[in-house]
């Protein structure tokens, strides 16, 4: 039973991964449509006449997956076979099992039995996932160097050298929020931000740590390699960079490993600083309003209400990383880098500083 | 214990793999194999919290590195010369050597039985704990040593700017 019950969790965690992938093309699709006042993808509008207007769901959803996955699959005559085959595996498998410890609902209570809603409760969850997403890079070095391409080389090169600088940044802005929480498990930090500041406020990360917050942000679109830091692709001067030479279904697992970055970094933004599952007000008996106010609401859809916030804030943050992606023009590679090494890692240290020391100073600054 | 000799025999490949390939990227790329395996062992033995720095630090970063240059200097397959298999006769003496001294040191000092770990054993708590009380000196001059790592590389680089 035991073990059915983490098959499940397993599964529901690699299923929000593999639709929000999926999804996510459309949302980027038709969201850089919107963005820039064009029609965006309309065609093969199968089942489109029930809908009120033309959304162009199907041909993103099916057919774009289907095209992909019946392309030839090219490999260039100089290519180093084997590395050439192996680095999208590698780019996007240390991806796929980061969600595993990403919690994404309190408890589900049935009958006697508590489930914590979390694939795999890890004491090391944060470091699970650095080190995780830190293993994806040489699927994009790997993929860089076994084509045998200047313009993939290039963007090899540039990819390993960017996401080593910016993991600084992003291991700094969370030192921060594991000495504000005192713990690395990430539903212990998600637990921690039920409380209320005043009485009123919900104690969520983000005002603990905003300037962490915009640290982790930043390095966070960095390391997943999106505009405006997509120096290792950069189409207008690399073709596709360190995918150039890939086609078809390899090609759509470089793609998927971009997007499932775009996911991580919005569970851990919605996790650590937007209280992950926590609704405000809402706890396991119901909701507890401010000014003494109480309704009871059974547990089962208190469950239910917590995977739907978490899901609801982990789709608001994706969403502002794609309008992000289509606000900026990317940056010179000369700026990427002062950027990394001469704001973000300045500013993450100070803040690492001044946490440490409001921490020690204050002694219940610390959500016990 | 068969997962331990499974996780074993792959990682003696894997580094016998970074010392006996020609090409230096697939050497690189055993080191990441063989370290992230040594991290697998970590994690066999509850000590989880080094398990996941041995891939964030050495898996994740420091060989990323290696293959960084490795790319940019352009590195070829490695020709076989008369000079360098004296010094792999040397070398394969010497590890026979160790593996002997390995061995004997493994047979005599095995213990009869394996104590359970205590609990809480090799948790975030618990390490720290070691490394701020009773290795409090190490772990400063260890973070002195790399201070002065850190200002030495920025010193060479700034040197080559000005000329």
């Amino acid at each position: 039973m035991d073990f059915l019950i983490s098959f499940v969790l397993a599964l529901v965690a690699l299923l929000i991964v593999l639709q929000l992938t999926v999804i996510l093309l459309w949302v980027e699709r038709k969201g850089s449509a919107l963005i820039q006042d064009r029609v965006g993808a309309n065609r093969a509008n199968i089942f489109g006449g029930l809908l009120p207007f033309n959304l162009g769901i199907v041909n993103t959803l099916m057919a774009d997956p289907l095209k992909l996955f019946h392309k030839e699959d090219v490999i260039p005559k100089d290519a180093d076979k084997f590395l050439h085959w192996l680095a999208p595996f590698i780019a996007v498998l240390p991806l796929f099992v980061t969600f595993a410890v990403v919690p994404f609902g309190d408890v589900l209570v049935i009958g006697e039995r508590v489930i914590n809603l979390q694939a795999v409760n890890l004491d090391v969850g944060l470091l699970f996932v650095l080190g995780m997403v830190s293993l994806g890079v040489y699927g994009v070095v790997i993929g860089g160097w076994a084509s045998n391409s200047r313009y993939a080389f290039l963007g090899g090169v540039r990819g390993s050298a960017q996401m080593v600088s910016y993991e600084i940044g992003l291991g700094l802005a969370l030192v921060a929020v594991v000495l504000t929480y005192g713990t690395l498990d990430l539903q212990e930090i998600a637990r921690a931000q039920g409380q209320l500041m005043w009485g009123v406020i919900p104690a969520w990360g983000v005002f603990y740590q905003p300037l962490a917050l915009v640290l982790f942000m930043i390095a966070g679109i960095a390391e997943s390699k999106r505009p405006p830091f997509d120096l290792p692709e950069a189409e207008s001067e690399l073709v596709a960079g360190f995918y150039t030479e890939y086609s078809g279904s390899k090609q759509s697992m470089f793609m998927m490993s971009d997007f499932i970055e775009v996911a991580i970094v919005a569970a851990l933004v919605t996790t650590l600083f937007f209280g992950g599952w926590q609704v405000p007000y809402l706890y396991r008996d119901g909701f507890h309003l401010p000014g003494g106010f109480f309704l009871a609401v059974p547990s089962l859809v208190v469950t239910i209400l917590q995977v739907v916030a978490f899901l609801l804030k982990l789709f608001i943050f994706c969403w502002l990383q794609i309008l992000v992606r289509w606000t900026y023009p990317r940056m010179r590679y000369d700026q990427l880098m002062n950027l990394g090494w001469k704001r973000l890692l300045p500013i993450g240290l100070a803040n690492v500083v001044v946490t440490a020391v409001l921490v020690l100073a204050l002694e219940g600054f610390t959500v016990p | 214990m068969i997962a331990f000799f499974f996780i074993a025999i792959l990682m003696i490949a894997s580094a016998l793999t970074v010392v006996l390939h020609r090409n230096p990227i697939y050497s690189a790329l055993a080191l990441v194999n063989t370290l992230f395996l040594v991290a697998v062992v970590f994690v066999m033995l509850d000590a989880e919290l080094i398990a996941m720095l041995q891939v964030i630090v050495y898996a994740g970063a420091i060989v990323i590195l290696f293959l960084f240059v490795i790319m940019l200097l352009n590195v070829d397959t490695e020709v076989r010369s008369a000079r360098l298999s004296k010094f792999g006769t040397l070398g394969l003496a010497l590890a026979l050597l160790l593996a002997l001294e390995l061995g004997v040191v493994a047979v005599v000092y095995a213990p009869d039985q394996i104590a359970e770990a205590p609990a809480g054993f090799g948790s975030t708590e618990a390490v720290a704990e070691h490394l701020f009380t009773t290795n409090m000196l190490a772990f400063e001059l260890t973070s002195l040593l790399l201070l002065v790592a850190v200002v030495g590389a920025v010193v060479m680089a700034r040197r080559k700017v000005e000329s």
